[in-house]
């Protein structure tokens, strides 16, 4: 089932919207309830981010395949103005905005695999991924 | 413009929250609920969460700020029916949710607000009986 799917993060609603299509693919992909709701709440920090601190930009969704598990992979892209220091921005506690500063590091611990790109002024991309099992 | 439905019961305000929220409509309950609980004078708040799929850290911060808003205003909250996966999501996520009662279901919710107002108004009568001994 090879799936891959491109959504705007625009708005707050496109940010419901990524959450509703996260879901669908991890009930599709087999993911115990759980699994869901960790994967469903790492891609609402992870488009919030990109939506407040990244200005808007896409998030994909892709489906894995190795070694005869599955994986559900997002890839939160904007062109914003980027992280100058991405431990600091890892950290938890530590916000920019007005959040509670858990969306960065919290959608670390709830993902299998987590990669960040970001520099000032080139945008930022995260990208996650969870292994079924 | 979309808002989540405030209900009074006596003393007690009532919020079920049955839609995935967006962030703007997670900010109105909170102004709203604070608006309720002054002009109502509402001594209890319960927020029913059975329908949430998940909490992410605004929607936590939205709680958050509602228990802190409610005690101001001498108000106590109670949240009930949060999913089991959504509290495991919770912990994970590093949230904690401080100043904020739980409780199962909607029923032990409002006996726990009861509960509490019952032992506030004894304590006051208790006060008042101290008072007048001396």
């Amino acid at each position: 089932m090879a799936k891959r799917e491109v959504l705007p993060i625009r708005d707050q609603s496109d940010v419901v919207r990524v959450r509703h299509s996260v879901r669908v693919l991890a009930i599709e992909l087999g993911f115990k309830v759980v699994d869901q709701t960790k994967i469903v709440t790492a891609a609402s920090e992870l488009g919030r981010n990109t939506l407040v601190h990244g200005r808007g930009g896409d998030c994909t969704l892709e489906v894995l395949e190795q070694d005869g598990r599955r994986g559900l992979k997002l890839t939160f892209q904007d062109n914003g103005p980027g992280i100058a220091d991405i431990q600091l921005a890892l950290k938890d506690g530590y916000t920019s905005g007005d959040g509670m500063g858990l969306g960065l590091g919290g959608a670390r611990r709830l993902m299998s695999e987590f990669d960040i790109e970001s520099a000032p002024g080139k945008g930022t991309r995260v990208s996650v991924i969870r292994w079924n099992p | 413009m979309d808002r989540i439905p405030i209900l009074r019961m006596g003393r007690f305000l009532l919020v079920t929250i049955q839609v995935d929220m967006h962030d703007q409509l997670a900010t109105q309950l909170q102004d709203d609920l604070t608006q309720q609980i002054a002009k109502t004078k509402a001594r209890g708040v319960l927020i029913d969460i059975s329908s949430l799929e998940l909490v992410d850290s605004f929607m936590g911060r939205m709680l958050v700020n509602i228990a802190l808003m409610a005690r101001v205003l001498d108000a106590q909250t109670v949240l009930v029916g949060m999913k089991p996966a959504v509290a495991i999501t919770l912990v994970e996520l590093g949230l904690s949710l401080p100043g904020i009662r739980t409780a199962l279901n909607v029923e032990k919710g409002m006996a726990l607000l009861r509960a509490s107002l019952a032992e506030e108004t004894e304590d006051a009568e208790d006060a008042e009986d101290a008072h007048g001994e001396a």
